[in-house]
């Protein structure tokens, strides 16, 4: 038979994936798991995703309301050579995320985009929703994540109101489907509060976020005061986990593996244990607190620890009425990614003991290197089409208040 | 079975490869120690684009007598398909995951008078 008579197998345009890879291209196999599932059909909303805001640096400090600092700032963006992002702190240099390489998408997406009618982190929110098969995409910064231990607990409040004001005006006001939980600059108790006057009810804000990674008791007297004014507007406090390695008890650690399985939990496994044994589901019971990039497998532990502590010493948390893991179960909400998957005996145990159906709300994570598919939880074989349906969206329709109707295309 | 021709087998130098869709299911084909070798571009993680991610020489730390180490060395006999998704290792003359967790899925190729076929 003549060679040239066969089908002809057709050279795919992106033979190797790398920085400059379009993320319709890098993610072309999730848009046709996502369409191969019907997704189309299922409301499909992702509670965490990023962007990196340093990119727009230039742009942000343009935004810090301080006169004084706001020209320093822009100056500095301007001007100098060799240094971090102006004013930002943490571990700057240690972001080993992509695996020396390995996972292009962790270390920058710098694809062509030629849309020059809305912000670049428009186009590329887009373009992962839409390969993903997401209604709603709530963003989040990511070097930022570390403010909260800046030693200039002023800087939180400049940095974190800027980048709120920032990310409304020039994203989230280009497209309804981008939400946030607004950065809570939390070191300064006053300026949260502020911060949840001013911004709530603003385009795209749906609640508000603490960067874990700090060293404030979440059950300080000075945070009541926020609490309360979220529980009484309805809107979401979360916890989003980050990893660093100034943290002593965390510090012989050599592999970024290891720094990132234990420092995204430890973080909220601290301020998590503080929130139940204080009583603040007790104290505010309709406050509903999310606990973000975590990951599951922690929460059981945490749970059986807490109890089994807790019954041996009840007089040490006298605001609790019931288990400690009744109100982690019932008051808290979690998001899946990254979700432990290689055990699925525990992970089906995990999710009945946090009520997952309606507790667990689904994060990809896009774009960093363990990200999530909603395809995830499609697959799981023993959860009911309903409670998969909660998980994927309908959970977080219900505590954001978002329309649950579809609004995607695939 | 379809037989799919992808071109002629001189389009493969060595470490190279070529990702093709056949129909509606895609292979890469990589030329390995003079080989070619075709896998199932899906990674079975997560069915990521596996044949499109990039190669590296395993990753090895050795020992010295005393059970030390001092350095990281690339193991060039062995060379590792990274999922471009989220960093599963495999070895990509025999398809094994590093770890055990699963292996790639070899497809059938034939070579014939300086073609490259893939067969489906």
């Amino acid at each position: 038979m003549d060679a040239f008579a066969k089908p002809r197998a057709s050279e795919l345009p992106v033979q190797e994936i790398d920085v400059f890879t379009d993320t319709r291209d890098i993610l072309d196999h999730a848009n046709r798991a996502a369409r191969k599932r019907k997704l189309d059909d299922w409301l499909v909303c992702d509670i965490d995703a990023h962007h990196v805001e340093t990119v727009s640096w230039h742009e942000l400090v343009e935004y810090i309301e301080d006169p004084v600092i706001r020209h320093q700032a822009m100056l500095y963006q301007q001007e100098k050579l060799g240094g971090a992002p102006y004013g930002l702190n943490g571990d700057m240099g240690l972001k080993y995320q992509d695996v020396g390489g390995r996972i292009s998408h962790q270390a920058g997406l710098r694809e062509k985009v030629d849309d020059t009618s809305v912000h670049r982190d428009v186009t590329l929110t887009r373009r992962a929703m839409q390969s993903l098969g997401v209604d709603y995409m709530v963003l989040f910064p990511t070097p930022m994540l570390t403010l909260g231990l800046h030693p200039q607990p002023e800087m939180e409040v400049w940095l974190g109101r800027a980048y709120n004001r920032w990310l409304i005006d020039r994203v989230l006001t280009q497209d309804d489907r981008i939400k946030t939980l607004a950065y809570l600059p939390f070191n300064v108790p006053s300026e949260a509060e502020r911060t949840i006057e001013e911004f709530s009810g603003k385009p795209g804000v749906i609640g508000f976020c603490v960067p874990s990674t700090r060293h404030k008791p979440v059950h300080h007297n000075d945070y009541m005061r926020a609490y309360a004014m979220l529980e009484e507007r309805g809107l979401p406090i979360a916890f989003h986990a980050a990893y660093h390695w100034q943290d002593p008890s965390l510090s012989t650690i050599n592999r970024f593996l290891g720094m990132h399985a234990l420092g995204f939990v430890w973080c909220n496994m601290v301020h998590m244990t503080n929130w139940i044994l204080n009583g603040i589901p007790e104290r505010f019971p309709r406050l509903k607190s999310i606990w973000v990039e975590s990951g599951l497998a922690w929460v059981p532990f945490l749970m059986q620890r807490l109890d089994d502590q807790y019954l041996m010493r009840p007089s040490e948390a006298p605001h609790l009425k019931r288990m400690p893991s009744d109100y982690m179960r019932e008051h808290c909400w979690y998001t899946t990614q990254p979700m432990e998957t290689t055990n699925m005996k525990a992970l089906q145990l995990t999710l009945e003991m946090i009520n997952a159906e309606t507790q667990l709300l689904y994060a990809s994570d896009w774009p960093h290197f363990d990200f999530d598919l909603p395809q995830e939880i499609f697959d799981l074989p023993f959860l009911t089409e309903q409670a998969k349906r909660n998980i994927l969206g309908l959970n977080a329709a219900r505590i954001f208040n978002l329309d649950p109707t579809p609004r995607k295309t695939l | 079975m379809t037989e799919y021709l992808v071109g002629p087998e001189s389009d493969i130098a060595e470490g190279g490869r070529k990702v093709v869709a056949c129909g509606e299911t895609e292979i890469g084909i990589f030329r390995v120690k003079g080989e070619l070798l075709a896998w199932h571009n899906s990674c079975p993680h997560r069915q990521g684009p596996i044949c499109q991610g990039r190669i590296y020489p395993r990753v090895v730390e050795p020992l010295d007598e005393r059970g030390e180490v001092r350095t990281l060395a690339y193991d060039e006999t062995t060379q590792h398909l990274v999922c471009p998704w989220h960093g599963y290792e495999f070895n990509l003359q025999t398809g094994r995951g590093q770890g055990g967790r699963g292996s790639l899925r070899r497809a059938r190729l034939k070579l014939e008078e300086g073609q490259i076929y893939v067969l489906l």
